[in-house]
């Protein structure tokens, strides 16, 4: 047997769920200061003490960045199936009716078209929520097929990761094929001549970090969110040493050169208006 | 500099490693006590009539049982073979399919990863680029090729010398064999997302025909970072898959010893992906494995690259894009319902 590098301890108890700032009170992970929710949630989703950037839910994500009610949904009729019978500790078909009753979402990905300050684009992102934000076939289906209705209508593309997950291992094989699938129709785009400016937020990690996520003309990060391709434990266990500190943080990826700049949340939408203005296609 | 084989992975998968250097793997224990006893009843200076005997028998014995044993190996067990000590690995093909191999080294911008090898080659007068993962054998070779596992300079090289090929019109061929694209401190810090994802994106573009074959493991992105060919084939008993069944077992089992039912649940073998559509071609082993027989292996490897090769420049110019880039626009299983009012 080859030498696999794996994660060998027992993993931690599963953290509870992300907070998502819509109790009353809730508690920043940054500076531990327990903070109104209402008012995270008026502040863009940013802590009010620290600035630490709590995950927006992608409705929330549309409502901060496009125009309002700009938006139109594009593809939503595509709905995940289980290609394998994938079961683990219960049946992935199992698992996708219980995270669409919990999300309100068919799958991890949005794609449509909006304004962004009057500008026309298609937009489009992942929902760290849904099953990690994974790529299985839906989320590769409708971003690709986004970039071919970008390339098609000469358009601008903008697309928010949010993908702790990387290819979705319940899809097996076909959640690794997207990522060449999705980065084939990104070629195309390029060669067209379309404008892509990509937004990593926390997390955006394995096979999305390297496919779609990493292909921007233009990489914006939001601040410490963890971007990579392995995920820390694996490198830790692979190297056995401790990881640096800010390892595989948007700082890191800043001071290595794969993100152009690190955006605040509330900056965002105007900061990628003036981008698109730089760059108007021929 | 010797490190210590522990800084890449775990002692107990080291271990397995050696193990499986001196013990067959165990659903192949059968067959290889009955060849230590063939090897003893053929050892015999002056045969008897029915030491003859039985030395027919046991070789019809063993066939059968190779036969019975590999036909009906899971997927766990296929892994197994996939990663088999024993097996041939890159530079094995490179001396028994190439008429000769011309090594072209670096990647311009960081180093040599020596995990992806990268050259001319001529196969049967053909000539060609190959794109090789190559892991290693013994322990000082592994170290040497860090087990198959590359850096982002590993895949920015193969890119650089397929777009070489594509200048001068030589199909490349890509051979597969990796756990994973190495998670390590220095991968991170190099681009290892953005590399892989780079060259998924190229790989789609470079206009000279493209052959992918997993000869061994086609770990995860890893793999795909040169596998955007137009004909995907696999070695019957290697396998393809988006997580290690270790890192799937870690992950939703909480425990990589529950890998085998990872290996399960994953479909990644190469039937399952030639009925999935995913490949185009599943290359036969030798009877009992690639490890038993490199030099068969090796020549029905050849013949079915130098065939793919051959339908593929027969294509029209102009058609080998749209034709790569349809066959992975076409992945993928999903429903179309409309969405409920309301």
């Amino acid at each position: 047997m080859a030498a696999v590098p794996s994660v060998n301890e027992e993993s931690p108890p599963s953290r509870p769920k992300r907070p998502v700032p819509d109790g009353l009170w809730v508690k920043c992970d940054s500076c531990n200061a327990t903070v109104f929710g209402k008012k995270v949630e008026e502040n863009l989703g940013l802590c009010p003490e620290c600035s630490h950037h709590f995950y927006v839910s992608a409705q929330a994500r549309i409502e901060q960045l496009l125009d309002e009610d700009s938006f139109e949904e594009w593809f939503g009729e595509l709905c995940p199936v289980d290609p394998l019978g994938f079961t683990d500790k219960k049946p992935y078909a199992q698992r996708l009716i219980e995270e669409q009753k919990r999300t309100g979402m068919r799958d991890a990905c949005i794609v449509g078209k909006g304004h962004m300050r009057g500008r026309p684009l298609v937009f489009g992102l992942t929902d760290s929520t849904f099953i990690m934000g994974s790529m299985g076939s839906v989320v590769g289906e409708k971003l690709t097929r986004a970039i071919e209705e970008a390339t098609r209508l000469r358009m601008p593309l903008v697309i928010v990761s949010g993908s702790g997950g990387g290819a979705r291992m319940h899809e097996g094989i076909f959640s690794l094929m997207q990522m060449g699938k999705v980065s084939a129709a990104l070629g195309r785009y390029h060669d067209a001549g379309g404008l892509y400016i990509s937004v990593l937020t926390n997390p955006t990690m394995g096979g999305v970090a390297a496919s779609f996520a990493s292909l921007g003309d233009i990489m914006i990060a939001e601040p410490k969110a963890m971007i990579g391709f392995a995920g820390p434990r694996v490198v830790k266990a692979t190297v056995k040493q401790n990881l640096p500190d800010g390892f595989q943080t948007s700082e890191f990826l800043l001071e290595h050169g794969f993100v152009d700049m690190i955006v605040a949340r509330p900056e965002l939408r105007a900061e990628i208006a003036r981008l698109i203005d730089y760059c108007q296609m021929k | 500099m010797l490190r210590r084989p522990t800084r890449y992975g775990s002692f107990w998968f080291w271990l397995c490693g050696v193990m499986s250097l001196l013990t067959p793997l165990p659903f192949e224990r059968p067959i290889h006590d009955l060849e230590r006893q063939l090897e003893a009843l053929e050892a015999q200076p002056n045969p008897t009539e029915t030491t003859q005997d039985a030395i027919r028998k046991m070789r019809v014995e063993i066939q059968r049982l190779k036969r019975d044993v590999y036909e009906n190996l899971n997927p766990w067990e296929m892994v197994q073979v996939a990663r088999h000590e024993a097996r041939p690995k890159a530079l094995d093909y490179i001396e028994l399919v190439c008429d000769e191999f011309v090594e072209l080294r670096g990647d311009r911008a960081f180093g040599d990863d020596r995990a992806i090898l990268t050259g001319f080659a001529r196969i049967d007068g053909k000539k060609v680029l190959l794109v090789a993962q190559q892991k290693g054998r013994n322990l000082e070779e592994r170290l040497k090729h860090n087990y198959g596992m590359a850096h982002p300079e590993g895949y920015r090289k193969a890119l650089s010398k397929m777009a070489l090929a594509a200048k001068y019109g030589l199909p490349i061929v890509c051979l597969i064999d990796t756990a994973g694209a190495y998670p390590g401190i220095g991968a991170e810090e190099r681009g290892q997302a953005y590399q892989i994802a780079f060259n998924l994106r190229e790989m789609s573009r470079i206009n000279t025909p493209i052959v992918c074959v997993v000869i061994g493991e086609g770990g995860s992105g890893g793999a795909l970072g040169i596998g955007i060919g137009d004909h995907v084939a696999m070695l019957q008993f290697s396998y393809y898959s988006v997580i290690s069944p270790e890192g799937c077992a870690g992950i939703l089992w909480k425990h990589p010893k529950h890998a085998d039912k990872a290996a399960h649940a994953l479909r990644f073998t190469s039937k399952d992906l030639l009925g999935f559509g995913i490949i185009d071609e599943i290359i036969q082993e030798p009877l009992g494995g690639a490890h038993r027989d490199h030099r068969k292996m090796a020549t029905t490897l050849k013949a079915s690259i130098l065939t793919a090769i051959k339908n593929l420049s027969a294509m029209p110019p102009g058609k080998l894009l749209d034709h790569r880039y349809n066959k992975f626009r076409k992945i993928g299983r999903f429903e179309e319902r409309p969405i409920e009012a309301g």
